[in-house]
């Protein structure tokens, strides 16, 4: 297969990952905010298991060691032809951008119409963060009122991001866009020459389209036929006692999973409700899923980098979840 | 030149438009790999059974579903199979919308379709959905597995661009932006001034990934042995409130504009 159809790991990767918190500004106006994904993984994705049942962990493994790898201690590699590895540590990445991996600076703003779905990536929900409640409200209606969107870019995660932020039903949301440089063109894509094309044929698939006319989408017309099926299959199962196992407990799954196996998933809406409402730290049930050991050591980095712990990038990941506890 | 990912045909109805997929988008990022750090070695991703430790070589690993009460059903491989769908080449058009219909968070990814064969009738749809300002929705089967998409004309070509499902997709009124008191009326009206200010045309060419371009300059000065200066950090100064900040803001964003 040439090429990837569709990159559902990262997809799904970024749906458990810590969010990226940090700043909108426009003008001298800053808005704390915290991202979070807007829309939902797919309902039944299925998980990987021994043969006796046992969700399975994905481990990073050391082939030199055949073993794991301790600590989770690794560093950022980039290969070079001769086969050699050039080392990158989190911190000189991060040292690449210091201010756009904390900064969403609107320094534009666009009519909403020319935005392009070409270029649409992933959409996160913009919450304001404890306290940002008033200039967040405000920055909503200005462009409400105004039908605008912000554009600005920015760095999550290794990457450099544009970004469209739009105002709607009162809350923010960020749709992160493909730089114009990574759309093909129909030259690049190797189209043909546009041709003259015949009345009659236009009329012909003109008329073609009468019989499927709708003024909206329908969102039951594109439902998850798939993940209903497997479902279907599933409380069959279920209702013989089929190949049913239990599921481990919590502390049998320390450590990273497959995606979606985690219970860092948090309910989307109810998070979203409620940062609205207060704003602020998570609750204490949302922590109590997410005990520190149980995070991978980039989420933990993620989480010492927004603490401003210092000699994060040499820290194992004991030593991160001992810096990063105290504060916690 | 970008190459074909599959085949199909577009039915519209009775009519039929062989088409080639292939992708819109251009993958350009710095692609890193993990090492391992005491012995700088590539990591290798293995899946372990977290009861005894041990890895689970591909073959024995089996599928499964989590219910919400803490079952897991295993699904054996016949089982599966049964639920790909049945192959075929049709890109079934379902729907005919207007162009705005379609909100951006359902978008997945671009791809071009190219003629297959004769070409007219494809410039001929792609020019009467561009007459009527409307998309199809798309719906085909691609390596056993399920898309869906919409079908829109774009300088004269057809693009194709894959859509989420509905239950991936949260609707925007079932939220709630924050609340709180009235908006002073003066704040506000400045908020709107400043936004108006900073307003002009999207010109996507204008933005570059200054990121990746400074993480391959990293890249290829650790790998000649240089050293490497960082960027020292910034902070900027913050005005005190939100109105005297948004004062400050205006001025600034007119004294650009008149010198521009």
């Amino acid at each position: 297969m040439p090429e990837p159809v569709e990159d559902q790991s990262a997809e799904e990767q970024s749906a458990r990952r810590t969010f990226w918190s940090g700043t909108i500004t426009f003008g001298l106006v800053s808005v704390p905010v915290e991202m979070l994904p807007a829309n939902r993984p797919r309902r039944a994705s299925l998980r990987m298991l021994a043969p006796d049942g046992a969700p399975l962990k994905r481990e990073y493994w050391s082939p030199r060691a055949d073993g794991p790898v301790e600590n989770e201690q690794t560093v950022h590699g980039y290969e070079l032809e001769d086969g050699r590895f050039v080392e990158v540590s989190d911190e000189e990445l991060e040292e690449l951008a210091p201010r756009k991996t904390r900064e969403i600076d609107l320094r534009l703003f666009v009519d909403r119409e020319e935005l392009d779905p070409v270029f649409f990536e992933r959409a996160y929900f913009l919450a304001p963060s404890k306290g940002a409640i008033k200039p967040y409200r405000l920055l909503v209606a200005a462009m409400e009122s105004t039908r605008k969107a912000g554009i600005a870019t920015f760095v999550m995660r290794e990457r450099e991001y544009l970004v469209a932020i739009i105002a709607e039903n009162g809350l923010l949301r960020g749709e992160t866009m493909r730089f114009a440089d990574e759309i093909r063109s129909p030259e690049d894509a190797g189209l043909p020459k546009r041709t003259k094309v015949e009345k009659k044929a236009v009329q012909r698939f003109s008329r073609a389209m009468e019989d499927l006319v709708a003024e909206e989408l329908d969102p039951d017309e594109l439902q998850d036929r798939r993940s209903r099926q497997i479902e279907k299959l599933v409380r069959s199962k279920l209702a013989a006692g089929r190949d049913v196992v239990a599921a481990p407990p919590e502390e049998e799954r320390v450590g990273r999973g497959e995606p979606g196996s985690d219970r860092v998933v948090i309910d989307l809406m109810e998070e979203l409700r409620r940062r609205m409402k207060g704003g602020g730290a998570a609750s204490g049930k949302h922590r109590a899923a997410t005990e520190l050991e149980s995070r991978s050591k980039r989420e933990l980095y993620d989480l010492a980098k927004d603490l401003d712990i210092e000699g994060r990038s040499k820290m194992t990941k004991q030593e991160l979840v001992r810096a990063i506890r105290p504060s916690a | 030149m970008a190459s074909t990912i599959w085949k199909g045909v577009i039915r519209l109805g009775e009519q039929a438009v062989p088409v080639k997929l292939r992708s819109a988008v251009s993958d350009r990022s710095i692609r890193f790999r993990l090492l391992d750090e005491p012995d700088g070695a590539p990591v290798e991703q293995r899946m372990v059974n977290p009861r005894t430790g041990k890895v689970v070589p591909g073959e024995k690993i089996r599928r499964g579903f989590e219910t919400e009460s803490g079952e897991i059903v295993m699904l054996d491989e016949g089982e599966l199979e049964k639920l790909e769908p049945a192959d075929s080449r049709d890109i079934e058009i379902i729907r005919v919308v207007p162009k705005e219909a379609i909100d951006h968070r359902w978008y997945v990814r671009p791809y071009w379709l190219a003629p297959d064969g004769d070409s007219s009738d494809y410039f001929a749809l792609a020019r009467a959905l561009e007459k009527k300002e409307r998309e199809g929705v798309a719906r085909w089967t691609m390596r056993k597995k399920e898309y869906q998409g919409a079908l829109h004309a774009r300088d004269g070509y057809l693009m194709l661009i894959t859509l989420r499902h509905a239950s991936e997709v949260v609707s925007a009124a079932e939220l709630e932006g924050p609340s709180g008191r009235e908006l002073e009326p003066r704040e506000r009206k400045m908020a709107e001034q400043l936004v108006e200010a900073l307003s002009g045309d999207f010109e996507p060419e204008r933005y570059e990934d200054e990121y990746r371009k400074r993480v391959a300059e990293l890249i290829e000065a650790k790998a000649s042995g240089k050293r490497i200066r960082l960027e020292p950090k910034r902070e900027r100064r913050r005005p005190a409130s939100l109105a005297s900040a948004l004062e400050q803001s205006l001025e600034h964003a007119r004294k650009e504009r008149s010198v521009a």
